[in-house]
Formats: structure tokens, C-alpha cells, sequence
């Protein structure tokens, strides 16, 4: 038995195929789904999500919040953004850290630094393979 | 040497049409291949569309779904807002007149069943032709059209839902271009706000019982909608541009014919015209030799 997974964001189809295991983190917590788990609907933070592939492979993708449904073994989830471990450019993602950085400074800055920051972290965190989930 | 002015005037016209044709026939070119991005970006964005619709609606037909504010329509709509979707540049055909008009028409629908409207425009088109007319667009969104990114719609979508909870807003109108094919594009307007409970009906009977939710329906629910939203602006802004492309794509390619034509005739023209003029320089030197001759 294995696990359909279809992974897709606002802009694109991300991942679609088989997978052993899927790890994500939700509102509640991190999270493991092997087939045969119960059917369910979550929210997702920020964060990465490892696809656990039969080819002993896996799939990183940088989420950044979305839901997750799983049900009969298929697992869609619908991120708002997302991207392959293998799409981020670092050099972008380091710029983009800095930027957050330098925003979570300013007292005054309108929107939100922290989730700029939460961002440019997972998808670095994606990109170096530390994925601790 | 009568006819020589007119072959300069001739050959003065052809080098000015050639470099019209060149440059349409650019555009021409370069609307071709926006269109077949946009078209992919339409085609990538429907898993995402269909993979909400079916989460909502099987959420849907488990609670009350109707009690959200987003779903509700409200009892008394005191004042509507009107997102109009036009492209920021024209020589698009009628593009933009199209949907500019279509919305017009729904503007003065509201206005006549004694609602206010309070009117956002997308693409610089849209705000020319409505300040034109006296309207004062509350807000206006410029270089989106040409190639919508998912970020553009949440900008937008996040301003609406912002007039729409503060209740500046109680119903929000889409005018936009569907994009049938590379062929047939139709304006059109759809509401968004409040979302037409209908949309979301039709759920698969029930998640069972033992399904989890986290945190829980109600709260799942309110992330859901906006989102909802969020992506129907995003696609409407897909579709609306691979309309446009479609669109200059169209009318570029009608003014590249019409300017081979029009060279075609003139090249007539002015071989005519050489030609006289050579006749004409001919039978002078003649003339002017028989003179000499008879002298």
C-alpha cells in the first residue's frame, strides 16, 4: 500500500505520485502520514514538507501555509506558495533572510516581518536538506 | 518632370508603412508567445481551483457553512464594490472596450437599483476610460495585467476583504475576460463577494466520522474562503491576460495584413508612377531631339 500524493500551489502542479510517507507541519504540531492513516483535514504553518518517495528518494518542498487532506490514502495539499527544494536559488532566499531581518527590526514596517522571516528560513532550511521532520 | 514628385511621395509612404508592418508584425510575434505562457499559466493554475472547490464543498456539506460572513448575503447592499480587469496598454482590438463596456453596463445596473459603487480598477485602460467618465476609482492596480503572478491577487483580494469586513462593501462584482480559446474571448462579470453558497453545494455526503480536523471545521472553514477568493481573482486575472495576448495577437496580425496591402497597392502605384515619368522623360528627349533635327 502506498499513499497518493498531489501537492499543488495557487500558481502550479508541485508533486503528483506515489509516496511511503508524507511529513509536514501543521497548526498543531508536526505531523507524519503513513498509509492507512485516518482521513483528515489540517492547516499548515510555514514549513518544510518531506514526501517520502518508493524510491527510497524524497521530495522537499518549502510550504508556506496551506491544508492538507488526506482520506483513502491520497493526500492533496493545497499550499497558498510553495516550491521545490530544487527551484529555490539560495542567493535569493539568503537576500530575502536579510531582508526580513532588517524589517523585524523597524518598528514601523506594515507588514509581516515575522512571516517574511519564517519564509526565507524554511526555504533555506529546504534548500540545505535540514529537515529535522 | 511631371510625376517624379509623386514617385518621391509614393516611395516616402511605402518606407513609413514597411516600418509600421515591422513593428506589428514585432508585436504580432511577441503576443504569440505571451499567449502560450499565459495559457499554460491558466492550465497550471486549475488543480488548485478544483482541489479548494472539492475541500470546501465536502467541509460544506458537513456544518453550517452558510453562517460565514463570506457566504452571507448581507440583508440590505448599501454599497457594491466593482473590480474591473482592462490591460494597461491598448492595441488589443476590443479588448478592453468589451469588458470596459460590460462593466459599465453592470455599474449602471447597481446604480439604478439605488446601490452605490464603489469602483477598483486593474490595468491603467479601465482607470483612463472611468476617470473619462467622471468615475473616481477607489483604487487602481498597474502592471499586473501583463503577467499575473499569485501575490498580485492576494494584494487585491486582501484590499477587497478588507472593505468587505469593515462593511464599506457588501457585495463585491468581478468584470474581467474569460478566455475561451485562442479564438473566443468573452467579457464577463461574476460576483465573488459574498461566494454563491451554490458554488459550494454538491458535496460528497460527509466526511465519516472518525475524520480529524485541525484546529476544527468552523476554523478551517475561515481559511478556506479567503483563499477561495483569493484564487477566483487569481484565475480571472490568468485568464483576462491570456485574453489580452490573444486579443493584440489578433489585431497586430489584422494590421500586418492590412499594411502588406496597402504596400502592395502603393508598389503599384509608384511603378506607375516610374514609369510615367520615364515615358514622360523619353517622349521629352525625343520631342527635344526632333527640334534639334527640324532646325
Amino acid at each position: 500500500m502506498a499513499l497518493e500524493v498531489d501537492v499543488v500551489s495557487a500558481e502550479a502542479r508541485l508533486f503528483q505520485g506515489e509516496a511511503t510517507a508524507v511529513y509536514a507541519r501543521s497548526t498543531d504540531g508536526e505531523l507524519g502520514i503513513l498509509p492507512g492513516h485516518t482521513p483528515m483535514l489540517v492547516g499548515l504553518v510555514t514549513g518544510p514538507v518531506r514526501i517520502a518517495t518508493p524510491d527510497g528518494e524524497g521530495v522537499i518542498v518549502a510550504v508556506h501555509r496551506g491544508f492538507l487532506k488526506c482520506r483513502d490514502d491520497h493526500v492533496n495539499i493545497l499550499a497558498d506558495t510553495a516550491e521545490l527544494a530544487a527551484d529555490i536559488d539560495i542567493a535569493r532566499a539568503e537576500a530575502a533572510r536579510e531582508r526580513a531581518l532588517s524589517h523585524l527590526s523597524q518598528d514601523d514596517y506594515p507588514g509581516d516581518a515575522r512571516a517574511e522571516l519564517a519564509r526565507a528560513e524554511t526555504r533555506l532550511r529546504v534548500v540545505n536538506g535540514d529537515v529535522s521532520i | 518632370m511631371p510625376g517624379a514628385g509623386e514617385l518621391r511621395v509614393l516611395r516616402r509612404r511605402i518606407r513609413s508603412i514597411k516600418s509600421t508592418q515591422k513593428i506589428t508584425r514585432a508585436m504580432e510575434l511577441i503576443a504569440a508567445s505571451r499567449i502560450s505562457r499565459a495559457r499554460r499559466a491558466v492550465e497550471a493554475a486549475r488543480p488548485y481551483s478544483q482541489g479548494i472547490t472539492r475541500v470546501i464543498r465536502d467541509l460544506a456539506s458537513e456544518g453550517e457553512v452558510a453562517s460565514h460572513p463570506l457566504i452571507r448575503e448581507h440583508d440590505v447592499v448599501r454599497r457594491v464594490g466593482v473590480v474591473v480587469i482592462s490591460s494597461d496598454r491598448g492595441l488589443a482590438g476590443a479588448y478592453n472596450t468589451n469588458v470596459l463596456r460590460r462593466s459599465e453596463r453592470l455599474i449602471k445596473e447597481e446604480r439604478d437599483a439605488g446601490r452605490e459603487v464603489a469602483l477598483y480598477a486593474v490595468g491603467r485602460k479601465a482607470e483612463t476610460y472611468f476617470r473619462y467618465r467622471g468615475e473616481r476609482p477607489v483604487r487602481v492596480w498597474g502592471g499586473v495585467t501583463d503577467r499575473p503572478s499569485y501575490d498580485d491577487a492576494v494584494k487585491i483580494a486582501e484590499e477587497l476583504g478588507r472593505a468587505y469586513w469593515n462593511q464599506d462593501i457588501n457585495r463585491v462584482w468581478l468584470g474581467f475576460t474569460q478566455f475561451r480559446s485562442a479564438l473566443t474571448q468573452v467579457s464577463t462579470t461574476r460576483k465573488i463577494m459574498p461566494v454563491d453558497p451554490r458554488e459550494l453545494a454538491g458535496g460528497e455526503a460527509g466526511f465519516p466520522a472518525q475524520f480529524t480536523f485541525e484546529p476544527n471545521p468552523q476554523a478551517l472553514l475561515e481559511e478556506l474562503i479567503p483563499r477561495y477568493v483569493e484564487h477566483q481573482l487569481y484565475a480571472a486575472l490568468l485568464e483576462s491576460s491570456a485574453s489580452e495576448h490573444a486579443s493584440r495577437q489578433r489585431a497586430m496580425k489584422a494590421a500586418t495584413d492590412n499594411a502588406g496591402d496597402i504596400l502592395h497597392d502603393l508598389t503599384r502605384e509608384a511603378n506607375r508612377a516610374r514609369q510615367a515619368a520615364i515615358t514622360t522623360e523619353i517622349s521629352e528627349i525625343v520631342g527635344g531631339a526632333e527640334a534639334l533635327a527640324a532646325e
